[in-house]
């Protein structure tokens, strides 16, 4: 006998990652998921934003990662408000995790929330956190294959960041296949080509970002 | 890599199903997986031998229904599934633009062995 069920097998990460949104919106926050291959620069970039946008609104860091605080250290020797979470076997952090460590930050100030995913392009695009925003880290020397190689995370992706510009002349990276690429699987997809190293292309990032902030939080001014 | 994860989320839906429904023995779990979810069938097999023992979910046999993406083409439209490197159509060559498939991620059915059959 054959019984019709039809659910969905990630559910319950969905219905908990509901429960986020619910919390950060109550709490003036918007989540943005940075999700990259290893060594791409997930952390510098979001070190280099916070820079860039600390006078203007406050930010909040959860890092991810297989094992180690090295990134977390790095966060909290700028005096960044962060949560390592550390996922043992795990491949990527799922939306019960995210929910364990919310009561270790403060709210209250309007604030951007990082959350550094584990660094992976395969099992991080399937599991929602509550994020507003999907961002996918991509870096020159990685080339320019990974739209066609890893085509899951760039289809729900909010923004690409194509990192390590500054490496364009001396690794061999096609940058129309990579933008093709990416226009076959999400074809409004910005892309902010960004050096963490020279600064270049932070600019436009950055005005972004906060943009999103104020679609978001309409009623607030930044 | 998250077929842990998968397989965890799995057998809490089937163990529910078959509470609701008083059924004492799951035989077989039909599941459609679109390709772009990178979900090695194996893998989750091997992790729900293990994970399911002790519930109304042991034993059963995991079908998985694979969904290929789908693309169109930009140049002449017609629609394709991926058979090179990029997304190229086979009928003109034209480049193609992910249309739709292959996110699927759900349990479709259960099937339970009865005296009728």
């Amino acid at each position: 006998m054959k019984i019709d069920v039809r659910r969905n097998i990630l559910e319950a990460n969905q219905g908990l990652a509901q429960e986020n949104v619910a919390f950060f919106k109550k709490n003036n926050v918007l989540v943005v998921n940075i999700m990259a291959a290893p060594g791409a620069g997930k952390t510098s970039t979001i070190l280099k934003s916070i820079e860039m946008l600390r006078d203007k609104i406050r930010f909040l860091v959860i890092e991810g990662d297989i094992a180690s605080r090295i990134d977390a250290e790095k966060m909290e020797n700028r005096g960044i408000p962060v949560v390592q979470i550390n996922t043992g076997h795990m491949c990527h952090l799922d939306a019960n995790m995210i929910k364990g460590v919310l009561d270790r930050f403060e709210y209250g100030q309007r604030s951007i929330l990082f959350i550094e995913n584990v660094g992976n392009l395969v099992c991080p695009a399937e599991f929602s956190l509550g994020e507003d925003l999907n961002v996918v880290i991509s870096s020159v020397p990685e080339g320019h294959d990974k739209p066609f190689k890893y085509p899951s995370i760039y289809l729900n992706a909010d923004a690409v960041i194509l990192n390590k510009m500054d490496t364009m002349g001396v690794i061999d990276f096609d940058k129309s296949l990579y933008y093709e690429g990416l226009s076959a699987l999400n074809s409004d997809l910005p892309v902010f080509e960004v050096s963490c190293k020279t600064g270049k292309g932070f600019q436009d990032w950055t005005e972004w970002l906060l943009d999103k902030y104020v679609e978001k939080f309409p009623h607030h001014v930044v | 890599m998250h077929e842990l994860s998968v397989t965890e989320g799995l057998i809490k839906i089937v163990v529910e199903e078959a509470k609701i429904r008083n059924i004492q023995k799951v035989s077989r779990i039909n599941l459609v997986i679109g390709e772009l979810n990178s979900i090695i069938d194996e893998s989750v097999q091997f992790y729900y031998d293990i994970l399911s023992k002790g519930t109304a979910a042991a034993g059963a046999v995991l079908s998985f229904k694979k969904i290929a993406p789908e693309f169109s083409c930009r140049s002449c439209g017609s629609i394709f599934e991926r058979q090179s490197h990029a997304f190229i159509c086979p009928q003109c060559g034209g480049k193609g633009v992910i249309a739709s498939k292959g996110q699927e991620f759900y349990i479709e059915s259960i099937e339970v062995e009865t005296d009728e059959n």
